[in-house]
C-alpha cells in the first residue's frame, strides 16, 4: 500500500496474538511516516534545545527582577513602554529594518534584470563580483565603513574636501548616522536579494516576454504584467527573511555607532545588549529582546498569508 | 637453584590494577592541592599576558595546583568577558576566579564568595584602599571582589606640551616629574580648559573629548559632575537632577561642545586614542594606552605628551578611574586555592612585575604601591607618565561615574551613559533645560524603582 502498511486484515491473524503483536510493531516502525518522525527527531532535538528551550527561557528571564532571583511579572515590560528611550529603540528598530529592507528588494529585483539582460561569461562574471560584499562577514564591512566614515581619518570626507565641500560629521547626526546603518545593512544584503530573483527569472519562459514584445509592451509594461507577478512569491518570501535577520541585526549598529548619538541609532539588539549584558540586567535585556516577537508575528501572518492564497490560486 | 613460583592469573591482576594506579598516585601527588581554573582579562599590551600566565604557573607548581588560565577580551564589539560573567553566574559553573570590570562585582555578587579575610590581610599589609575601590568592591560592608592591579586604569589628561605651551600654560610645571605640591596646578581647572578649547579648535588639534555612551566618554564626565559637587542620585537614591550644580555643569558643557570635535558624540572608547595618535587633538583623558601606541606609531606626537591629573573644580579634582576586580564564584569548587593565588598575586613583588610589563599602565590598588620606578622611567619624554598615579601632593581623588548613587542605581546611570545623553540633547539637539531635565528625571525615575 502507498502508506507502506501490508494491509493484512486483523481478522486473518486471529489466533496469533503474540506474532500479531511483533507483527504491528514491525509494522508501526515501517510506515514511512515513523520513519519519517524518526529521522527527523535529531533535528526536532536540535530546534528544541537551540530555539524552543531558550525562547522559553528568555521569557522565563525578562519576568525575574534585576538580579533574578524574584517573579516580578510584567514589570519589566510596562518599564520599558514608560521609557522614552526604548520609544526611540522601536522608531529605529522599524525604520532599520523596513527601510534596509525596501531598498534591497528594490535594488536587488533591478539588478537581477540587468544581470538576466546580461548573457554568457560576462553575466557570470558580474554576478561574482556583485556577491562580494554578501560572502564578506558583515563585521569586516561594517568596519569598513566606519574608517570610511569615522571623524578621524574619513575617506568620503577627504574626497568632498578635494571638491572643497565641507566636512560631514556622517555618525554624529541622527538621521546621516540611521540612514549610514541601513545602508551598510543594503550593502550587505542586496547580493542576497539579487541572486533569488535571477534564479526565479531564470524560470520564466521566455515566450511571454516575446508575446508581449509583439504585442508592443514597453519594458515597463513587461516588469509590470509579467516579471513582477512571476517573481511575487519570491519576493515574499525574501522580504519576510530579510525582515526576521534585519530586525534581529546587531553588529552594524554596535560597530558603526554604538547606539549613539544619543540612542538614537540602538536597535533591539544592541539595546538588549547594552541592558542585559553590559548592564547586567539579563532580565531586562530579555524583555527587550522578545520585542521583536510579536512585530515580526504580525508581519509573517500577513506575509505567509499571501504566499499561501496564491499558492492555492496557482492550484 | 630455587624455583620460582609461577605467576598465577590472579596475580598478573593485581600487578596490572597496581600499574595502572600508579600515575594517579603520581598525579595526586603533582596537583595535591587540586585544579583552580582562572579567566583574565585580556591585557591590550603584548608583554602583559605571558607574564601573569607564568607568575601563575610558577604558584601553580609551587603550590601543587592545576591551574588553567583563559584570556578573555572586552571591548566594545568584543565583550567575551562580560558574556562570561553573565553565562557563568546563570549557569552556576565555570571558572572560579573571574575577573570583573568596574561594576561587576555589584552585578553579581549574589554569586560571588565574600573575601573579607583577604582582603582584611592585604589592607593591614599595605595600608588604607581606595574608597571607589571599597565603593564597588564591597556590598553590604562586605569585600566580594578583589581590587587587582591587572586592567585598572585612571583616565587623567594626556595634553600635548607644545599646544599647552602655546596657549601660555606649562603642564611640566604644573605637575613636573618629581614630588612636587598642589599649588603648583591652581591653574588646572574646568575652567582653564575651557578657554584653551576654541584655540586648540582652531589649530585643527581639538580636544579629544568625547560625549558618546562607551567609558572613555562616561568616566570623564562623572569625574567632571564630581569635581562640581553635581550628583544625578544622592547616597540615599534620592533623585537631585534639579539641583543648581548640575544645571552649571550642562550649561558648561554647553559652552565646551562647541570646541570639541565634531565626531564627539559618536565617539567610542579608541576614538580619543586615534585622535592623539593622529595628530589631531591637543588633550584627551585617558590612560597611558594612546601615548604607548603613539611612542611606536607616532613618535613626534609621543615625545610632546605629558599625563598628568583632571582638571579641578569648585569641588576639587577627581580623576576618572576604572578599577578591575578578581571575584571568586560561589560555585567554586576550590576557594582556599582561590584566595591563595589573587592573595600571592597581589603581593607588592608580584604587582610591580606586572606593572613593570604593561609600562605603567595598570595601576596598583593600594596607594603605598604609587612609588614603583616604572613611572619615573618611561619615556620620552622623560617622567611623561610620571604623575599618571596618584600622588600624595595631587591632592586628587579617584572617581567613578554614578557614585554616590547606591550601586544598583549607579550601574544603569552609567551604562546609560543618562548624562550624556542629557548633555548631547542639549548641546547638539538643541532641546531646552527643562525638557532635557524632564527627560532624565523619567528615565532615571524608572533606573530608581527597577
Amino acid at each position: 500500500m502507498a502508506d507502506g502498511t501490508t494491509g493484512i486484515s486483523a481478522d486473518a491473524l486471529h489466533g496469533f496474538a503474540p506474532s500479531v503483536r511483533r507483527g504491528g510493531l514491525r509494522r508501526f516502525a515501517q510506515r514511512r511516516s515513523t520513519i519519517a518522525v524518526l529521522m527527523c527527531l535529531p533535528l526536532i532535538a536540535l530546534i528544541a534545545g537551540l530555539v524552543v528551550y531558550p525562547f522559553f527561557y528568555s521569557i522565563y528571564l525578562s519576568m525575574l527582577s534585576r538580579d533574578a532571583t524574584r517573579f516580578i511579572g510584567l514589570f519589566n515590560y510596562r518599564y520599558l513602554l514608560r521609557s522614552d528611550t526604548f520609544d526611540l529603540v522601536i522608531f529605529q528598530s522599524c525604520f532599520f529594518a523596513i527601510t534596509a529592507v525596501f531598498f534591497k528588494a528594490l535594488i536587488g529585483f533591478i539588478l537581477a534584470h540587468v544581470m538576466h539582460n546580461i548573457s554568457g561569461r560576462d553575466q557570470r562574471i558580474w554576478r561574482g563580483l556583485l556577491l562580494i560584499p554578501w560572502v564578506i562577514p558583515p563585521a569586516l564591512s561594517t568596519l569598513g565603513f566606519w574608517w570610511m566614515l569615522s571623524g578621524n581619518y574619513s575617506a568620503v570626507n577627504w574626497i568632498l574636501g578635494q571638491f572643497g565641500i565641507p566636512q560631514v560629521a556622517w555618525l554624529s547626526n541622527t538621521w546621516t548616522a540611521r540612514l549610514w546603518v541601513a545602508g551598510v545593512n543594503v550593502w550587505y544584503g542586496t547580493p542576497f536579494f539579487m541572486i533569488m530573483y535571477l534564479a526565479t527569472l531564470k524560470s520564466v519562459p521566455d515566450q511571454l516576454y516575446e508575446a508581449a514584445a509583439i504585442d508592443g509592451a514597453t519594458w515597463l509594461q513587461k516588469i509590470r504584467f509579467i516579471s513582477l507577478p512571476m517573481l511575487r512569491n519570491i519576493i515574499s518570501i525574501t522580504v519576510l527573511f530579510s525582515l526576521i535577520v534585519t530586525f534581529a541585526n546587531f553588529d552594524i549598529v554596535q560597530i558603526l555607532t554604538t547606539g549613539a548619538p544619543a540612542d538614537t541609532t540602538h536597535v533591539f539588539a544592541t539595546y538588549a545588549f547594552q541592558l542585559g549584558i553590559q548592564g547586567g540586567n539579563i532580565s531586562l535585556g530579555a524583555a527587550v529582546s522578545l520585542f521583536i516577537f510579536p512585530i515580526l508575528a504580525v508581519f509573517s501572518i500577513f506575509i505567509l498569508r499571501g504566499v499561501g492564497r496564491r499558492a492555492r490560486e496557482g492550484m | 637453584m630455587k624455583k620460582l613460583r609461577p605467576v598465577s592469573r590472579r596475580d598478573a591482576l593485581k600487578l596490572a590494577a597496581a600499574g595502572a594506579a600508579l600515575p594517579l598516585v603520581h598525579m595526586r601527588t603533582a596537583h595535591a592541592a587540586g585544579s583552580l581554573k582562572v579567566a583574565l582579562w585580556d591585557h591590550w599590551v603584548p608583554a602583559a599576558n605571558p607574564a601573569i600566565q607564568k607568575l601563575i604557573a610558577d604558584w601553580g607548581a609551587k603550590n601543587k595546583v592545576d591551574v588553567s588560565i583563559d584570556l578573555l577580551q572586552s571591548g566594545t564589539a568584543n565583550a567575551k568577558l562580560l558574556l562570561a560573567e553573565a553565562a557563568e553566574s546563570l549557569a552556576g559553573t565555570g571558572h572560579d576566579v573571574m575577573t570583573f570590570q568596574a561594576w561587576g562585582v555589584q552585578q553579581y555578587h549574589q554569586h560571588l564568595e565574600p573575601i573579607d579575610d583577604v582582603m582584611g590581610g592585604l589592607i593591614k599589609q599595605y595600608g588604607a584602599i581606595d574608597p571607589t575601590s571599597a565603593y564597588l568592591g564591597k556590598v553590604d560592608g562586605h569585600w566580594m571582589g578583589l581590587p587587582t592591579s591587572v586592567g585598572s586604569q585612571y583616565k587623567p589628561s594626556c595634553a600635548r606640551i607644545s599646544y599647552f605651551s602655546k596657549a601660555g600654560y606649562d603642564v611640566r610645571q604644573w605637575y613636573p616629574n618629581a614630588p612636587g605640591n598642589a599649588k603648583t596646578a591652581t591653574d588646572w581647572t574646568y575652567d582653564t580648559l575651557l578657554k584653551a578649547a576654541p584655540g586648540a579648535k582652531q589649530a585643527g588639534l581639538a580636544f579629544g573629548l568625547g560625549l558618546g555612551l562607551t567609558t572613555d566618554s562616561v568616566d570623564w564626565t562623572g569625574a567632571l559632575l564630581r569635581a562640581y559637587g553635581a550628583v544625578l542620585v544622592d547616597e540615599k537614591g534620592n533623585l537631585q537632577l534639579r539641583s543648581d550644580a548640575v544645571q552649571q555643569v550642562l550649561e558648561y558643557l554647553q559652552k565646551l561642545y562647541e570646541f570639541l570635535p565634531a565626531d564627539t558624540v559618536t565617539y567610542d572608547d579608541a576614538s580619543n586614542n586615534k585622535a592623539l595618535i593622529s595628530g589631531q587633538s591637543a588633550l584627551i583623558f585617558n590612560p597611558p594606552s594612546a601615548w604607548w601606541v603613539a611612542r611606536r606609531d607616532a613618535p613626534k606626537v609621543a615625545e610632546d605628551c605629558w599625563t598628568f591629573p583632571s582638571p579641578s573644580g569648585p569641588a576639587g579634582r577627581f580623576n576618572p578611574y576604572l578599577p578591575f576586580f578578581w571575584g571568586i564564584w560561589s560555585f567554586s569548587s576550590n576557594k582556599t586555592a582561590a584566595k591563595d593565588l589573587i592573595t600571592w598575586l597581589q603581593q607588592r613583588e608580584q604587582v610591580e612585575t606586572l606593572c613593570d610589563v604593561s609600562v605603567g599602565y595598570d595601576i596598583p590598588t593600594f596607594a603605598s604601591m604609587h612609588d614603583f620606578k616604572i613611572w619615573s622611567e618611561v619615556k620620552p619624554p622623560l617622567g611623561t607618565v610620571y604623575n599618571y598615579p596618584i600622588r600624595p601632593w595631587h591632592d586628587t581623588q579617584s572617581n567613578v561615574s554614578g557614585y554616590p548613587a547606591p550601586p544598583r542605581i549607579a550601574i544603569q546611570l552609567y551604562n546609560n551613559a543618562t548624562f550624556n545623553v542629557m548633555t548631547v540633547k542639549l548641546a547638539k539637539g538643541k532641546q531646552k533645560m527643562k525638557d532635557v531635565l524632564d527627560w532624565a528625571e523619567n528615565e532615571i525615575n524608572g533606573y530608581i524603582n527597577m
